[in-house]
């Protein structure tokens, strides 16, 4: 008989492992499905995992690895704030999507500008339509006690028809044949994000590591950083320490949203280049595999953002060339969160083997 | 524009029938809501049971044995959830996001093959004189049947937890899972039963929009009722006349923004089809202040040794 015991501290060898552990057992698992697919699991697991990084044309897919990686941390830095004090934003989507529009339209608004303030100008307005995205959940819930997790992921499809609205209406190119979709702002020299696009450098990525920097700060460092930890783990006692929950509220769905906001900016500018009505590529909903993968901890994210952008890419490749279905891919995300929930059990708990009756 | 051509007794009609698939899965979470569990998975359950019913529909040529698959995978996908958050002691906010992520990609691979085809169609009720009554016979006597079902779902659920045995301690259970275990009632078995009966419930609810309401296979086509499902809950404060009232009013205003869409009134589609999502955060707000009704030991683990 199996009997759980409660750690008196979680295991930190165990919170550091079990991520890699649930990696692994993905691998397998997935492996299965692959298998059950019809497709060799080895040559499968290797197309995902290995040629991206060291294969034949790894050159060409690297740089790749740091354009999809970098959304994914940027969002899921935001998120994991939320998560550690128990406020659960999950339409970072909906952010990700009105902070392009926002970024974009603000350029848009001075095309054909070459002012070298016009990249800085759209930043902020990205910014600021993710964080006031993010601050409608975050107001509901102060004002009126309103679920964050129920708001948060209606206005994800709000904004979804907003995209398509502002794709077909206002920000459609004047210029476009009347096809769908923005002018490419990405071939626009004083609107683009790219830094080197042959290196797979926008500002995206040199966003994401200064939001790792700042938030590992944030939480160890600072008081702020402290109270979110305490609210999570402790809440009766961040009350009596005087924890105000509303500011802690505010200030994590309003960054959370403006960094989602951000990396739709980002995103629009760079390698997505244009506001369309395929352009929310589902990056907020990874993004909170990715916080869970890297244990809610900034430099977590960061190894765990790079892994899932491998699977993107690797999927992409496994599509391609071995007729993988998309959606495999899909599952096999879902799957890795799964099993790294069903793994924390060992962080918490002692399994031990008990004689019946016993216990 | 020719708001004429909206005919007022097919409005209810197939207010009915859109209210049908969120009122199902809307009954399977409130039950599990009241053994004090959250799921946040519905849309994933919901996703796999549309397209587990249409597949087994389409393979068989019977809806019937359709809506039974859709029925046990939805059970079968929320047991994932029960042995996360019962056993593994699992976040439940963490676990049902997963479940939705995984279901997701779950039904997009199950479907590849079954984008374009038509499901076999499920017959409608049809009593000679009763369903040929004007204005009556359309909205009560000619559905199909699972929207009977679900009616009839809606009052078994209420009578059950008001006056059963098994209802009262599926409450206990989710008020107070610490005095429940003392009573020596088993947390763990009821909240996993809840559980699979909201899984079922939401397998159901999906199969019902990809075999009757829409009725083919498209990705992704719950577009977030399972979520809109999980606010009604809340609106219904836990008590499951409310969720009917609920789910038919919500019915009514996707019927209604269709309508006008196809009537061609001056307000842009894409308003028009936010209006549902709006509309759901506007009554979160306005239930929201009366939180009496939620069970007391909502989202919390149970863990024996605690």
């Amino acid at each position: 008989m199996l009997r759980l015991e409660k750690r008196p501290q979680p295991s930190r060898a165990l919170s550091l492992s079990t991520p890699l552990i649930a990696v692994v057992v993905t691998m397998i698992a997935g492996g299965l499905l692959f298998a059950a697919l019809g497709k060799n699991p080895f040559e499968a697991i290797r197309t995902i995992f290995w040629d991206p990084l060291f294969g034949e044309y790894a050159f060409y897919y690297r740089p790749q690895l740091l354009v999809k990686g970098a959304p994914l941390i940027l969002i899921a830095i935001g998120l994991s704030l939320g998560f550690r004090a128990g406020i659960w934003n999950i339409g970072a989507e909906g952010q990700y999507i009105i902070g392009a529009l926002c970024g974009a339209g603000a350029g848009l608004a001075f095309y054909p500008s070459d002012s070298v303030f016009l990249f800085p100008f759209m930043v902020i307005a990205g910014a600021l339509g993710g964080w006031a995205w993010g601050m409608i959940p975050a107001l509901l819930k102060v004002k009126f006690g309103t679920n964050e997790i129920l708001v948060s992921l209606m206005l994800v499809y709000v904004a979804d028809q907003l995209l398509a609205k502002m794709s077909l209406g206002l920000l459609k190119n004047p210029e476009g044949f009347g096809f769908p979709g923005s002018r490419n702002i990405a071939d626009w020299e004083s609107a683009t994000s790219w830094i080197a696009a042959d290196y797979g450098l926008h500002w995206g990525v040199a966003a994401a590591m200064i939001a790792v920097i700042l938030a590992y700060i944030l939480l160890n460092k600072h008081i702020l950083g402290f109270n979110i930890r305490l609210s999570g783990e402790a809440p009766r006692a961040a009350r009596f320490a005087g924890v105000n929950p509303t500011r802690l509220i505010l200030f994590c769905l309003g960054t959370s949203g403006a960094l989602a906001g951000l990396a739709g900016l980002f995103e629009v500018s760079g390698p997505s280049g244009q506001v369309n009505i395929d352009f929310a590529a589902g990056y907020g909903f990874t993004a909170i595999i990715v916080a869970f993968l890297g244990r809610l901890h900034p430099v977590g994210i960061l190894l765990a953002g790079l892994l899932m952008a491998l699977t993107y890419i690797g999927g992409d490749i496994a599509e391609s060339q071995l007729q993988l279905p998309a959606a495999a891919i899909q599952v096999f995300q879902g799957m890795l969160l799964f099993f790294l929930l069903a793994l924390d059990l060992l962080t918490n708990y002692r399994v031990k083997f008990a004689i019946q009756g016993a216990a | 524009m020719d708001l004429s051509a909206i005919n007022p007794v097919l409005l209810i009609a197939s207010l009915m029938v859109a209210a049908t698939p969120l009122l199902l899965a809307a009954i399977g979470e409130l039950v599990v809501e009241r053994a004090g569990v959250l799921n946040l998975g519905v849309e994933g359950m919901m996703i796999v049971g549309a397209i587990a019913g249409f597949a087994i529909s389409v393979e068989t040529t019977s809806p019937f044995l359709g809506v039974i698959a859709a029925a046990l995978c939805g059970a079968l996908l929320s047991l994932l959830f029960a042995f996360l958050t019962q056993f593994a002691l699992a976040n439940q906010v963490a676990s049902g996001l997963a479940l939705t992520l995984f279901g997701l990609g779950l039904s997009a691979l199950m479907g590849q093959s079954y984008v374009g085809v038509r499901p076999p169609a499920m017959a409608r009720l049809d009593i000679p004189v009763l369903s040929d009554l004007p204005v009556v016979g359309p909205i009560l006597f000619s559905h199909d049947p699972i929207l009977y079902f679900g009616l009839g779902l809606t009052a078994a659920v209420w009578a059950w937890l008001k006056y059963a045995r098994g209802g009262l301690v599926l409450r206990a259970v989710g008020e107070n899972h610490d005095a429940a275990h003392a009573l020596g009632y088993n947390v763990v078995r009821v909240r996993v039963l809840a559980i699979m009966f909201g899984g079922a419930c939401a397998g159901i609810g999906g199969a019902y929009i990809s075999l009757i309401r829409v009725p083919q296979w498209t990705e992704g086509m719950t577009a977030g009722i399972g979520w809109i499902a999980l606010a009604l809950v809340v609106f219904a404060s836990w008590k499951p006349w409310r969720a009917l009232l609920g789910a038919y009013l919500f019915g009514g205003i996707n019927v209604l923004q269709l309508n006008l869409q196809a009537a061609g009134v001056a307000i842009p589609v894409e308003y028009l089809a936010m209006s549902p999502y709006l509309i759901t955060i506007l009554v979160l707000v306005i239930m929201s202040a009366d939180k009496s009704g939620a069970p007391a030991s909502l989202g919390r683990a149970f863990h024996a040794s605690h």
